[in-house]
């Protein structure tokens, strides 16, 4: 029984957040700026909790499994749903339903957690549709807005959809192997054709959360119609924790196929970055244009992910800790401005300095993160994804990942252009940032600038994979 | 002595510019920053030269090497040769005149001197690293302040010449970058530039790893046909930015096709020398032929800047120790003398509001002291005996000399050649500033203030200490060009 609470405590602390704030709403105690403050105490308490009492083992048979290097994800996704209850503070306070919003968040939250625990294949579909529903509905919070509605239909019909092609993957695979338990997996996969047809199934399911191109149609209608904080939350915490399972199981389970996988990954890659790119340079809404952005970084995550190596798990977590601090901030700056101003165009970004110089300081370190330019941490993150990819000895494709850099550098450059070079005659106004966002603005940036130059962060990680 | 100093005293610089509320603070900080760094690195050159003479033969002084991130072996491993000390002393010295050449800059202050300070850090670690990651790394640093220095202060089409300039120099990084990853998979994991210099890289490696790297480094010198961010970021620049440009950021693609292509890869430094010597002699003529065409005083000096550095990659090329000597030597020559143009062209146009040559005129009579650097600047370009472009353009066309085939021979001439066109140039535009009748409007005009007059000065000092005694940086640079040939000797 001690065994169940202490190898299952980061799941067990969610749940008692979660049964903590519906006892909140039923006795109808608090206003909404109360409500928030404790739910980031809350957050707060549960994060640093992450870092205490952790054990190694498996639960139920081997259903559930944590180590040392779950820990870590789950800790850092714990610090990515902290930086979302501050850095979205006013958009909460207004909200009509806060206790359901955060309900919902931190269910789908629970549900990536059991995904990253998952030993056993219908383990692991159950917690991922647990992840994915609570979103759906999250995306049609904006409910005076017919996009967001939108959104949220497309984000259910096309989770769906991929849901059912991830049955049929698991189905075969347990027809061609007799099993569904990921211990049992690598020694009975022998590539043979009906065993490839299922792992190409599961594959799709992955690459469709992912949002890898081609199965990346979903993302930008979605990302901009629902409010930024689901954005956010999409983009950040649902990927990290989809990319982190994603590498698992391809270097733990699917070993086997590498030669089978180590091809679509490189192809997957290649697209997903040029194609992310490419329609990141024309977007105007700042949403669709970071929704383009985070797909290109998905292609980025892939060359990480091609390696099969260590490093390259490493390189991965340690790229998605850094993503996490700079594409929450880019979003934060994003949501201040959408908010209290309404505006989302890049034109309306002309002229931000003059009247915003902090947000746009911040604005232009998490822009520069995502592209990675030194001395930010995003340059680390993308150089160790690259040499990961490297020790494969594959340079061409190296290559075409450098020269994506430059292409995005392109359209990042275009945001910082309009925020300091060019001239307007009606810049947004002066926001004023409450004391919440604003700390939460400080904690992204110091972390984007320091997170890169204090070296042991990575040699932790690193440490920790191993 | 501690190289981290070299860093750190910028990023404290920096940090305190960025602290400060009153731009009056701001620009005495700045130079204070920058004024101590130039007494460090002068520093550094007399400590260096004293642990030379006493003997002190190890190939890099005041070593310093620190783990970074141990599971990919790199380290934060400093050093200086004679090379390197010379470069260190060329930025601080631009970096000095820089800061007091935008004394009066009223937008954005703050932001500016910051941007500044943190662009000469990029240029200090860069030098002084021996670590292939932290150079890049540097390297990188090195950009965005330019571009954001370009864009938000700059003139003219300034969004278009930033954005190029980003763009152009963040590829050539890029060819760096994987260059850099096939040494380091292809040299025993190790991103060390002393040991990637011992062991023996294989002979298809550097075949390729070379013109990667050269390119890489080569688009940041204006290596022909990758100069086009020059012109263009040189004349949109502020002031004190196409000082750094020319002065600072170009030597630092000079000083990693030195010290990372062809020391690290001899092989392919000579498989491929006669394409850069074809190039550079391009650069060369193609530079200074371009520089007649132009009318306006950046553009004029930012095309001659095309044909100077085409000298550098000329020597580099020629792969003779006097040649290379020569290339390091013009490195630094250039750095001072065109910082020095553009300082000069930055008080004309202050007062004139013109950069264009045919609209000036017996400017001699109310600025005595702005032209005659002017001139003095104008001969230093042209190869003056007694100024330093003279010295460095001779010693790589002695260098070239050595190489007595045909082909060496003609490029060699045709870079001389370069001299006359470079005269008739410089005269013209020297002419047309200077002399002939005054215009009416310009009757009233100030000659240079004060920190005008000791930004020029203490790059005069830099030219004509070169230029009278040329001996003292033959001697810092030549033992590190030394080296490099004789891994070049050794070479297949």
């Amino acid at each position: 029984m001690n065994e169940f609470f202490t190898l299952m405590k980061p799941e067990l602390l969610i749940m008692a957040i979660l049964f903590l704030l519906l006892f909140i709403k039923i006795s109808k105690g608090l206003a909404n700026d109360k409500l928030l403050q404790f739910i980031q105490v809350l957050l707060l308490v549960n994060f640093v909790a992450g870092f205490f009492l952790n054990a190694e083992g498996k639960l139920f048979d081997s259903m559930y499994q944590t180590n040392a290097m779950i820990i870590l994800q789950k800790n850092i996704l714990n610090l990515g749903m902290f930086f979302i209850s501050l850095l979205f503070t006013d958009w909460f306070r207004k909200c009509e339903h806060l206790s359901e919003f955060f309900m919902l968040m931190l269910s789908a939250l629970l549900g990536m957690f059991y995904m990253m625990s998952s030993g056993n294949l219908l383990m692991f579909y159950l917690s991922l549709e647990l992840a994915t529903i609570p979103v759906a509905a999250m995306s049609n919070f904006n409910l005076d807005k017919k996009v967001s509605s939108e959104a949220a239909i497309k984000m259910i019909l096309s989770s769906a959809f991929s849901s059912g092609i991830l049955l049929f993957g698991i189905s075969l695979l347990y027809g061609a192997t007799g099993t569904l338990s990921f211990a049992e997996m690598p020694a009975l996969l022998t590539s043979s054709p009906l065993q490839i047809l299922a792992f190409v199934c599961l594959f799709t399911a992955f690459a469709f959360k992912m949002s890898v191109v081609p199965f990346h149609f979903w993302t930008a209608d979605v990302y901009e119609g629902s409010p930024v904080v689901v954005t956010s939350f999409l983009s950040v915490i649902s990927k990290g924790a989809i990319a982190f399972v994603f590498v698992s199981t391809l270097f733990k389970v699917f070993q086997p196929l590498h030669d089978i996988w180590y091809n679509m990954i490189m192809v997957l890659s290649v697209m997903t970055m040029l194609i992310g790119n490419l329609f990141a340079l024309r977007q105007q809404n700042i949403k669709r244009f970071l929704a383009f952005s985070s797909i290109a970084q998905v292609g980025f995550i892939l060359v990480g992910m091609s390696s099969n190596s260590t490093q390259g798990t490493a390189s991965i977590i340690y790229f998605i800790c850094i993503y996490i601090f700079s594409n929450l901030a880019a979003f934060g700056v994003a949501d201040l401005i959408s908010f209290f101003t309404g505006k989302e165009n890049i034109d309306d970004y002309k002229g931000l300095y003059q009247t915003n110089p902090l947000l746009s300081w911040v604005l232009a370190l998490s822009l520069f993160s995502l592209a990675g330019i030194p001395p930010t941490a995003g340059f680390f993150g993308k150089l160790f994804l690259l040499s990961a990819g490297a020790t494969t000895g594959n340079y061409i494709f190296i290559g075409i990942a450098a020269v994506n850099m430059i292409i995005s550098l392109y359209y990042y450059l275009r945001i910082i252009r309009a925020v300091f070079m060019d001239k307007n005659e009606t810049p947004v106004e002066k926001i004023s940032i409450n004391p919440y966002t604003k700390i939460g603005l400080y904690i992204c940036s110091a972390g984007i600038v320091l997170i890169g130059l204090l070296s042991w962060v990575y040699d932790y990680i690193e440490g920790v994979v191993n | 002595m501690n190289l981290l100093l070299l860093i750190l005293i910028p990023l404290l610089t920096a940090v305190a510019v960025f602290m400060m509320q009153n731009n009056n603070q701001v620009r005495w900080i700045a130079f204070f920053g920058s004024a101590i760094q130039l007494i460090l690195s002068l520093g550094l050159y007399v400590v260096y030269t004293n642990a030379r003479n006493h003997g002190d033969t190890a190939q890099m002084l005041f070593e310093q090497n620190m783990p970074l991130f141990k599971s990919w072996n790199i380290n934060l491993h400093l050093g200086v040769d004679g090379i390197s000390v010379a470069m260190i002393m060329l930025t601080a010295f631009v970096v000095v005149a820089g800061v007091l050449m935008s004394w009066k800059m009223e937008k954005m202050t703050k932001e500016f001197y910051f941007l500044l300070i943190l662009l000469s850090m990029g240029a200090y670690g860069f030098f002084i690293s021996l670590d292939l990651f932290v150079l890049f790394f540097f390297l990188e640093i090195a950009v965005i302040p330019k571009y954001l220095l370009i864009g938000v202060w700059g003139s003219g089409k300034k969004e278009y010449s930033a954005n190029k300039l980003a763009l152009m120099l963040m590829t050539g990084s890029a060819l760096v970058l994987v260059g850099m990853f096939i040494l380091y998979f292809g040299g025993g994991k190790s991103f060390d530039i002393l040991q990637l210099a011992q062991t023996t890289i294989p002979t298809w490696t550097q075949h390729i790893c070379f013109p990667l790297l050269f390119v890489g480094f080569g688009v940041f010198t204006a290596l022909f046909p990758f100069h086009t961010w020059v012109p263009d970021g040189h004349s949109s620049a502020p002031t004190a930015g196409s000082m750094f440009l020319a002065g600072i950021s170009m030597k630092l693609g000079g000083y990693g096709c030195l010290r990372v292509a062809t020391y690290l890869l001899p092989e392919g430094a000579k498989e491929y020398a006669n394409i850069i010597l074809l190039l550079s002699a391009i650069a060369i003529l193609y530079g200074a032929f371009a520089t007649m065409m132009q009318k306006d005083l950046k553009y004029i000096n930012a095309y001659s800047s095309i044909s100077h550095c085409g000298f550098v990659l000329l020597g580099i090329g020629m792969l003779t120790k006097v040649a290379i000597t020569g290339a390091i030597m013009q490195m630094v020559s250039h750095g001072l003398m065109t910082a020095l143009f553009f300082a000069v062209i930055g008080i004309i146009y202050e007062r004139t509001h013109t950069r264009q040559v045919n609209e000036m005129g017996g400017l001699l009579k109310v600025m005595p002291f702005t032209i005659t650097l002017l001139f003095i600047v104008g001969l230093c370009s042209l190869g003056l005996p007694g100024l330093s472009g003279f010295v460095a353009e001779m010693t790589v066309f002695v260098g070239s000399w050595e190489n007595p085939d045909t082909f060496h021979r003609i490029v060699t001439v045709a870079g001389c050649m370069s001299i006359v066109v470079t005269a008739v140039y410089i005269l013209r535009a020297i002419g047309k500033t200077a002399m002939g009748p005054l215009k009416e409007e310009y009757n009233n005009l100030s000659d240079a203030a004060w920190h005008e007059k000791l930004a020029t000065i203490i790059l005069l000092v830099g030219i004509i200490a070169i230029g009278v005694a040329p001996f003292w940086l033959n001697d810092l640079v030549s033992p590190g060009a030394e080296l490099i040939m004789q891994k070049i000797q050794m070479a297949k």
